[in-house]
């Protein structure tokens, strides 16, 4: 029976095969396919890129019009010298994809509801709330408005297209980013609207908060009653410093915007049923940013210095990819999306421009009534209206697909439903309403930023801005700043869209957007600067209401304005030291307010020591200073002992107030009502009370903290840039970082200035710019996390702007890329 | 002299299948249990010679790769596998999994020599 070992030995083979080339469930995840992966010429070896890879290629692709030379730098940037346009944005389509493939891709796969598709069936909620938010929807609206009324743009983003698909069909098996092996799938053809889905994306990383803000604010009203809550969510903010400085007189508005007859007893004064929905995962509250121009009456040079930091979730890959784009019609330096044309934050021989969030509220719910639970009906003005039905089938991993049925309603797709719910929405039908949803030029904007020459082109170019708000500060050669908040803006009453909205008829709908030539702007004022950071843009003059207050945090805004004002003679060496200020203004109003109420004498020996480094901090949140660390927490606890006990009882999500709520409510009303803990029958607590329980309590994690080594800042906050699939080894951790929420080096644990910028408008321009990444994607390149060190030290990196001429030449030159038409 | 001919053999032919990524990762199985059909040997030294083929085969292009690399991908994927981030275990689990396949499809090889 020579036969038996025969067939042993062939089913051991067999089965080792399988075993290796089988996707295998390790605790919660699954490993790649060991076999394949570990293959040295199919798997994972391959990406482990030469550290001496030379770049230099010839590369021959049909659909270019002329020859485009491309010389890479030292860190990795490419300088695209390009005698078409469209060639440029060709290459540069080539060169995202070079890089970053596996990224692009994997986030407009977010975008579009896609995750389950390659990780599996525990990602189909996240994919389904993306496809009922109308992600999908919005990018092809946007597609076809730019289709029918921007053909440049068009042009431009179906070149960019093709540079991707031309990279990716000379792709070899072998040669595909580490990230697709790991999770064992393969890349697909670029389309156009994956460029439009890309921008969905980031539309709702900054303005998709309200999404579940709306919800909680209702919530909130629900529970707490519109005076309580008015109280906690309120819309004074007195330390504000607006974008606009006050006093500044605002026209009369065109739009007379009306509130309903019955807005106090129907919507503000409404206690109907609570919505506990919520979003898989919320965009970071601090998705803001810092941007400001110094005019030449403050600079040694006499010439205007631009800064930008867009504070966005800090990943790798990074979201930007610097490049330099020349082309007959403009040169132009900066970073870009990749995944999107052209440069997004830059500048270019003439002008500058950087942005920041609005924080506009630019979502609201509205809740419908539907005849039946088909939802082919529902009531508006008076009559029952067809609701179109929208099909998303959500492709699974090793299972069945799900299909999402979306009622669409004149306001937008109904959101949630009777058959998509949380635990707590009691089946309510809100639909959304997103300008996100409307169309429009989509990257028109920064398309024409690119190629401007002046403020008058500055202007026209951010007119075509229609997304989702963006302060857009400008500065050019000839000594113009200014600094506009561009969108469409919904015309609002007070408190219009802060709750979930009637929708059974017109009189609660948008009453139009303000006319863009109304939205706040200033140019060349007397102070000398233009500055934003997310705070409200206008003083209570403005005659549109600009949205809930909680949207627009103030003190950055402050600290800002304040170093500002009181700079002189400027240089980029200032600026940069400007935008890793650590210093921390909020704790310089609070911390005074915290000392007032502490009773010295019932401190306990520890609880001393920590009052004591707090009060002695010198109010800079540096890497290894305790103050930071101490008073942070102090006001944490504080929060919760004034706060925790009346949000306790709440059974929905229901939000948390902001810190400037607490700190002016204890400035102006030493009696604060909310000091007193409801839970205590007969006992009234004070502000004092509190502040020596947040003593208490904070001593306790202070001294675990302190045990551990970790009572410095940094050690304390710990700030990481994250691998996008949250792969630890595949991170940069515990990085040597100060800063934090209310500092103008706004990093936090997971998030912060995404990319740093200072471009000084003399005659060659002077730049400078980081971010906390590394231009190549690979995290088997050397160039996968190059600046990080950089970045979180508070270097930066002299940018080269380069002439053609002196390309070839240069020594920061490592390489050329040539393209030729086939 | 035969049991070194089959490792080289074996090597050389996995590799050459190697270039075409098109083909599955595993297609050095069929080359490797061709060899060992091929050059007669026992079964247990037709299981090692493929076996070392395979390893010496896998370890020497990974080293090629890793060195060039200084490590850099290495020691990330074997802290994701998890492999305590030693870039010389990944290096050797690289090999060992290689060749006990190659070393299965060989011993396979020589029973059906045996057998026919």
């Amino acid at each position: 029976m020579r036969i038996v070992p025969l067939l042993v030995s062939a089913l051991l083979t067999w089965g080792a095969i399988h075993l290796f080339n089988t996707q295998l469930s390790v605790g919660g995840s699954k490993t790649p396919r060991l076999g394949y992966f570990l293959s040295p010429q199919h798997g994972f070896w391959q990406n482990a890129e030469s550290t001496e890879t030379n770049y230099n290629d010839n590369i021959v692709l049909k659909d270019l019009q002329g020859k485009v030379e491309v010389y890479i730098d030292d860190r990795l940037v490419p300088h695209i010298y390009a005698d078409e346009d469209n060639d440029a944005y060709y290459v540069q389509g080539y060169l995202h994809a070079k890089f970053r493939l596996w990224q692009m891709e994997f986030q407009t796969h977010v975008a579009a509801g896609r995750l389950s598709e390659i990780v599996g069936k525990e990602r189909v909620p996240t994919d389904q709330f993306f496809r009922r938010l109308g992600m999908v929807y919005g990018a092809e609206k946007t597609k076809a408005f730019v289709e029918k009324n921007n053909p440049e743009m068009q042009s431009a983003i179906d070149s960019y297209a093709k540079g991707v698909n031309a990279y990716i069909a000379q792709l070899k098996p072998e040669e595909i980013p580490f990230e697709y092996k790991l999770l064992d799938y393969k890349p697909e053809a670029w389309t156009s609207l994956k460029t439009y889905l890309f921008q969905m994306f980031m539309s709702y990383d900054l303005t998709g908060r309200g999404a579940v803000t709306d919800l909680q604010m209702s919530n909130a009203r629900n529970y707490f009653g519109y005076k309580d809550f008015d109280r906690l969510f309120t819309d004074v903010q007195d330390s504000l410093d607006p974008i606009i400085p006050k006093g500044t007189v605002y026209a009369k508005p065109t739009i007379k915007v009306v509130p309903p007859a019955d807005v106090q007893t129907a919507y503000l004064g409404d206690t109907s049923g609570n919505s506990t929905a919520m979003a898989p995962f919320v965009p970071n509250k601090s998705n803001g940013s810092n941007n400001w121009v110094v005019g030449g009456s403050k600079t040694k040079s006499g010439r205007p210095i631009l800064a930008n930091d867009p504070h966005l979730g800090l990943n790798l890959p990074s979201l930007w990819f610097e490049v330099q784009i020349s082309t007959p019609t403009h040169r132009t330096y900066g970073a870009s999306f990749p995944g999107s044309p052209a440069v997004i934050i830059g500048f270019n021989d003439s002008i500058a421009w950087g942005v920041t969030n609005a924080g506009r509220d630019v979502l609201d719910y509205y809740e419908m009534k539907f005849k039946d639970s088909t939802l082919n009906e529902y009531w508006y003005n008076g009559q029952w209206v067809k609701a179109e039905k929208r099909t998303e089938t959500i492709k699974v991993k090793d299972s069945a697909n799900v299909i999402e049925n979306i009622a669409m309603t004149v306001y937008g797709p109904t959101m949630y439903d009777y058959h998509y719910k949380n635990s707590g929405s009691g089946g309510k039908n809100l639909a959304l309403r997103w300008t996100a949803h409307d169309g429009g030029s989509g990257l028109l904007a920064f398309y024409k930023l690119n190629h401007a020459k002046n403020y008058e082109d500055y202007l026209e170019a951010i007119s075509h801005w229609n997304s989702t708000g963006q302060n857009f500060a400008f500065a050019s050669k000839t000594g113009d700043i200014a600094l506009k908040q561009q969108a469409n803006f919904v015309a609002r009453w007070y408190r219009q869209g802060d709750f979930i909205l009637p929708g059974q008829d017109s009189t609660y709908a948008w009453q139009g957007y303000i006319p863009t030539n109304e939205n706040p702007m200033i140019k060349n004022p007397e102070r000398g600067f233009v500055s934003s950071a997310n705070q409200k843009s206008t003083d209570h003059t403005y005659p549109y209401y600009l949205g809930a207050a909680s949207n627009f945090p103030v003190y950055r805004g402050v600290i800002i304005n304040r170093k500002l004002a009181a700079l002189s003679n400027a240089t980029a060496a200032d600026i940069q030291k400007l935008q890793m200020d650590n210093y921390n203004v909020f704790a310089e109003m609070a911390r005074p307010v915290i000392m007032k109420y502490v009773n010295q004498a019932a401190l306990t020996a520890d609880e001393k020591k920590y009052v004591d480094i707090m009060n002695s901090w010198n109010l800079v949140s540096d890497v290894n200073e305790k103050g930071a660390t101490v008073f942070n927490v102090i006001w944490d606890s504080l929060e919760t002992s004034i706060w925790g006990d009346e949000f306790a009882g709440a059974t929905t999500n229901i939000g948390w107030p902001d810190e400037i709520t607490l700190l002016e409510s204890l400035k102006r009303d030493s009696l604060y009502s909310f000091a007193d803990n409801i839970k205590t029958k007969n006992k009234v607590e004070t502000i004092s009370g509190a502040v020596m329980d947040a003593i208490k309590k904070a001593t306790v994690v202070l001294q675990k903290a302190d045990k551990e080594g970790k009572l410095g800042w940094a050690a304390f906050k710990d700030t990481r840039v994250s691998h996008l699939l949250k792969i630890n080894p595949l991170s940069a951790l515990h990085l040597p970082i100060g800063g934090g929420r209310h500092i103008i080096n706004a990093t936090t644990e997971t998030h912060g200035p995404s990319w740093r910028m200072i471009v000084h408008m003399t005659d060659e321009i002077e730049a400078y710019g980081v971010y906390p990444g590394g231009q190549h994607g690979n995290p088997g390149s050397k160039y996968y996390d190059t600046f990080i060190n950089h970045w979180a030290t508070g270097k930066y990196y002299p940018i080269l702007f380069l002439h053609l001429k002196d390309a070839p030449t240069h020594k920061r030159i490592k390489w050329l890329m040539t393209f030729t038409k086939a | 002299m035969k049991f070194i001919v089959s490792i080289l053999l074996t090597a050389l032919l996995a590799f050459v299948a190697g270039l075409f990524t098109q083909l599955p990762w595993w297609i050095f199985a069929i080359s490797s249990f061709v060899v060992s059909a091929l050059i007669t040997q026992s079964p247990g030294k037709s299981f090692l010679s493929g076996f070392l083929g395979l390893f010496l085969l896998w370890v020497i292009l990974a080293i090629i790769k890793d060195a060039a690399n200084e490590h850099i991908l290495s020691t990330k994927v074997s802290q994701i596998l998890p492999l305590g981030g030693s870039y010389i275990m990944l290096i050797l689990i690289t090999g060992i999994i290689g060749g006990l396949i190659s070393g299965f499809a060989a011993l396979t090889g020589a029973y059906l020599k045996k057998t026919s």
